[in-house]
């Protein structure tokens, strides 16, 4: 059925265009793939935003002096907390281009650091997305299509890796490689690279994935049309992709938002822990922790990169919902925790 | 049914020494620098160097390193940690533990409680405006990460409403131990514990409703309707009790990642020096002895608490005792 | 008389439009009378059915008409008598033995549940009281087979179960939809066998619907042959079976295999295939299959009539 009209080109509506169609009609759905694209959007802007405002959100910028309506205001005032010893950050100015949400702890432009931290929580879930997506729906298609003692040795090992908890797998992966990269003969990373969080968090999910595509193939390995063709004497590599593939594209697809909202929130829970994305580099998880320290002075530091993330996690929430209602309505797949 | 048990048993073992060749491997074998280095931490001089490699068998085969680590870590106890010279790891994670376990299950009791409610309420109104609004709340509970909710608690309750009538009682940052103040114990852990059932209450309401409303659709609830009983019956005692099992599953499922991911951040937010915040400590100074014995019993833990639920879920569905 | 269903007509709401699954149905049934209603899916037997227990929940129904049991109407009832009378007075049993006992309770809890929500009688009395009922139902050790799950019980056991459990409080009627089509034909003997004996001692009538002629030829007093949401024939047994009426009733008779005489080459198949119920013809809606159509069935419906042996068939009307 549905492999037909991804082969074939036919005058009626394909399947395809019928789950458009119906995704088109969900209203919340659309709009929340809107304003996530708004987000995209805003966060690729952050080189632009960061050269309009005249700012560098990497830079421990402790001197700086900015205008506000003509006044020249240090970015570090004197501190009124407590003895007033010390100094605090100041606040959100309100002001486009002008330290929009105030300073961090380190004088730099939280707006400006807010923008490319998006930029790099996006760019990590995504990345870390997709990483999962190929490993696991290989090792879901090996496992579920070859059975035997590849599947009990494939499926063990996913099974002992999908038992280590997320965040300990993680972090565990995270500080072994964090302080000196990893160097696997000629494939070497840095430890500050932004692969790292992408390979630790891709690692970590993969038996999230392989395990639904191993059933799904499993039973596609005992369908009618797969066992007609191995009679035919059809290869197994061209059944797997002509027969199977396509008939696990659609849970691949609603996969896709689902994944990235996790990963939006594991790789955050890593920035904070200081093993994710590592200074000066900013992801949204960094900034709530930069903004720990000035939690009461100063609260929207921290309060703001949380609420992006909160906003983002449920629109791809909302959207990948939406997806699977339109494309594979019995689906099992569902966004689970951790 | 005792077969059935006992071969979930035999796996979690399995499990459970999986996992510890991974910890092992992870931590030993990965390539790219001295694991002696890494577990003597930086500025560590070349006769603990050495020490180190004679004590963790760096110079035997893997399989001697493997014994070795794990001799440490749970027969002997006498991992010790480089950063803080001389301090025995294991006696400082059995510490925590009781800390970490006060605020699960604390946690997943209001969890469950609510989320139950929550989910039945939604199921039995579905489509209404509370259905929509509970559903919506708790989209936004798994959508928040744990640990700035947690910052955002604190922010209320310790600082901006902390004269208030509502939050005054809120008691500082930290644990206190139960046996020494029982009352003490519980307000620490009044607010860690809502924040982290919020975040589930908004998965499992949801989960439950989803459960419970296909269930209603199943042909025993036709029969159960033409047998002349209540809806509500109906609901609680047919539709409810079989989708518990979907909850039960679930629920086991996240508990004991709880423990691994969101306990960890709540601990670390709210003060409470449980496994999870030795684990951001010990994060914090590279000090590798320290997570290995973290990791190693937070996961032995996440692992058995997996398999009891798993035992729950066996006695609690009577097709599963006989096949 | 136990029922008396007059112009039964029940719609449904669909995105696509009115749906009629049932457009005037009317029927009587007395008490201990076996009533065999057959027809193909679609036919509206079930629906008719449902209709008479309040068992359709879907808000998008209209039913009108008249349903009385024991002279009481029951259309229009609040939920709550309705319930009283359900499972108590009138009792409903479904098709599938495989689903339709809640796979986590005993048989015996389900049933005790049964009884004990009609019948202020404790928890023992029940358990005792269904102990004997599932011994009436042929169960060869009913104490045991009082805490087996349904999972553990053969497609015919668990028939049985839910027959007893329907038995429980003596309804007055026994409605069963198909409870033989998804068992295989030796159990199902057993449980039409049942059926008999339970009619000579609970003295309930009974509503069988079906669409196997076989079962009916066996079990059934009167007869109702449903198509397209109507009732194109109805008569005795024997009436039906050597004096086929109506075009449709004698080309499902005709379908059958005969056991005497010469062996067909081909079963005779009745041509096309039911109309939707959206999109029901103007005349008789068996007309476009029927070998014997002519211009009255085109433009109008042919009526029942009112005698006991009765067709919608303009051909016999004007016989």
């Amino acid at each position: 059925m549905s492999n037909q009209a991804i082969a074939m080109p036919r005058k009626t509506r394909g399947p395809w265009a019928v789950a458009f169609a119906k995704l088109a009609t969900d209203r919340a759905a659309v709009a929340s793939l809107a304003v996530f694209l708004l987000i995209v959007l805003a966060c690729l802007s952050a080189p632009l935003y960061a050269k309009w405002a005249g700012t560098d959100p990497f830079a421990s910028t402790l001197d700086a002096v900015i205008q506000i309506d003509g006044v020249d205001v240090p970015v570090m005032e004197q501190s009124t907390e407590g003895l007033g010893l010390g100094y605090t950050p100041i606040g959100p100015t309100w002001r486009l281009g002008n330290y929009f949400l105030g300073a961090d702890s380190q004088g730099r432009d939280v707006m400006a650091r807010m923008l490319y931290g998006g930029l790099s929580s996006l760019l990590i879930s995504g990345a870390a997305t997709i990483f999962t997506l190929i490993i696991g729906t290989l090792a879901g298609l090996i496992a579920g299509y070859f059975g035997g003692i590849t599947d009990t040795v494939l499926s063990r090992f996913l099974d002992v890796l999908w038992a280590f908890p997320i965040y300990l797998l993680a972090i565990s992966l995270s500080i072994v490689t964090i302080a000196q990269g990893i160097s696997i003969g000629p494939i070497e990373i840095e430890s500050g690279s932004l692969w790292l969080p992408v390979i630790i968090i891709g690692i970590v999910y993969v038996p999230y994935v392989a395990r639904p595509i191993r059933g799904q193939v499993l039973s596609l390995r005992h369908s009618e049309f797969v066992f007609a063709a191995i009679n035919l004497g059809v290869p197994g590599w061209r059944i797997l992709w002509r027969d199977i593939l396509p008939n696990i594209t659609t849970t691949l697809i609603v996969f896709v938002p689902l994944m990235m909202a996790l990963n939006m929130l594991t790789e955050s829970a890593l920035s904070f822990l200081s093993i994710g994305v590592q200074p000066p580099a900013a992801s949204w998880g960094t900034i709530i922790q930069d903004g720990q320290a000035l939690l009461y002075t100063r609260p929207l530091v921290a309060l703001v990169p949380g609420l992006a993330i909160a906003v983002s996690v449920m629109v791809l929430n909302v959207f990948g919902d939406g997806l699977r209602d339109a494309l594979d309505p019995r689906s099992k797949v569902r966004l689970g925790r951790d | 049914m005792i077969y059935a048990i006992l071969r979930r048993f035999g796996q979690m073992l399995f499990v459970m020494f999986g996992i510890s060749v991974i910890v092992f491997l992870i931590f030993f074998a990965t390539p790219g620098a001295d694991p002696a280095a890494r577990i003597a931490g930086r500025n560590a001089s070349p006769e603990v160097l050495e020490a180190v490699r004679h004590s963790f068998g760096f110079d035997q085969p893997l399989y001697v390193q493997y014994v070795k680590m794990m001799e440490k870590i749970f027969v002997t106890g006498d991992l010790t940690s480089f950063v803080n010279r001389g301090w025995r790891v294991v006696p400082a994670v059995m510490d925590s533990i009781p800390v970490t376990l006060s605020l699960v299950f604390g946690a997943a009791i209001l969890w469950v409680v609510v989320s139950i409610i929550i989910g039945i309420v939604a199921a039995a109104t579905r489509g209404s405006w509370l259905d929509k609004l509970l559903m919506a709340l708790g989209l936004l509970g798994i959508s928040m990460p744990v640990y700035w909710l947690g910052e955002v608690m604190n922010l209320i309750t310790q600082s901006r409403y902390h004269d208030n009538w509502a939050f005054s009682w809120v008691p500082p940052l930290g644990y206190k131990n139960f046996s020494d103040d029982p009352k003490g114990w519980f307000l620490t852990l009044v607010i860690p514990w809502i924040t982290l059932a919020i975040l589930y209450i908004g998965i499992y309401g949801r989960v439950l409703r989803a459960a419970i409303i296909e269930s209603m659709q199943e042909d025993y609830i036709r029969t159960a309707r033409a047998k002349g009983l209540s809806e509500t019956r109906i609901l609680l005692r047919h539709a409810l009790r079989t989708s518990l099992i979907a909850f039960v599953t679930l629920f086991g499922l996240d508990f004991g990642a709880l423990v691994g991911g969101s306990a960890l951040l709540t601990e670390v937010v709210f003060g409470l020096h449980g496994i999870g915040k030795l684990t951001y400590d010990a994060l914090q100074n590279l000090d590798l002895p320290m997570i290995m014995a973290t990791v190693m019993y937070a996961s032995m833990f996440v692992v058995i608490a997996n398999a009891v639920v798993d035992f729950v879920y066996i006695l609690l569905d009577p097709r599963l005792r006989t096949s | 008389m136990i029922l008396s269903v007059r112009d039964l007509r029940v719609s449904f709401r669909t995105n696509d439009g009115l749906v009629r699954a049932i457009d005037g149905v009317s029927f009587d049934l007395e008490e201990s009378e076996i009533l065999g209603v057959v027809g193909e899916s679609g036919s509206g037997k079930t629906v008719s059915l449902l209709a008479v227990m309040g068992l359709i929940t879907d808000p998008n129904a209209i039913i009108e008409g008249s349903i009385r049991y024991k002279g009481r109407e029951l259309v229009g009832l609040p939920a709550r008598e309705l319930r009283r009378l359900r499972g108590n007075e009138i009792a409903m049993i479904f098709q599938d033995p495989m689903t339709a006992l809640t796979p986590v309770y005993t048989i015996g809890w389900q049933i005790a549940e049964q009884i004990r929500a009609h019948q202020n009688i404790s928890k023992s009395k029940a358990m005792a009281r269904v102990e004997e009922l599932l011994a009436e139902v042929n169960f060869p050790n009913p104490h045991e087979a009082m805490s087996r799950y349904p999972h553990q019980l053969s497609g015919g056991m668990r028939q049985r179960a839910v027959i007893a459990m329907a038995l429980s409080c003596n309804p007055a009627l026994l409605v069963a939809d198909e409870p033989t089509t998804a068992l295989d034909v030796t159990v199902q003997a057993g449980i039409l066998d049942l059926v008999r004996k339970l009619r000579a001692t609970h003295k309930s009538a009974v509503v069988f619907i079906t669409h196997d002629m076989g079962v009916v030829s066996e079990l059934a007093d009167r007869v109702m042959v449903m198509y397209a949401g109507r009732v194109v024939e109805r008569g005795s047994r024997m009436e039906l079976f050597s004096d086929p009426r109506h075009p449709y009733t004698r080309a499902l008779l005709g379908s059958i295999p005969p056991l005497t005489g010469e062996k067909p080459r081909r079963l005779p198949a009745i041509p096309g295939s039911p109309p939707s119920l959206l999109r029901l013809p103007q005349g008789c809606a068996f007309g476009p299959r029927c070998p014997v159509q002519y211009e009255p069935c085109v433009s109008g419906k042919p009526d029942l009539g009112a005698s006991t042996h009765a067709a919608a068939c303009f051909r016999v009307a004007q016989a």
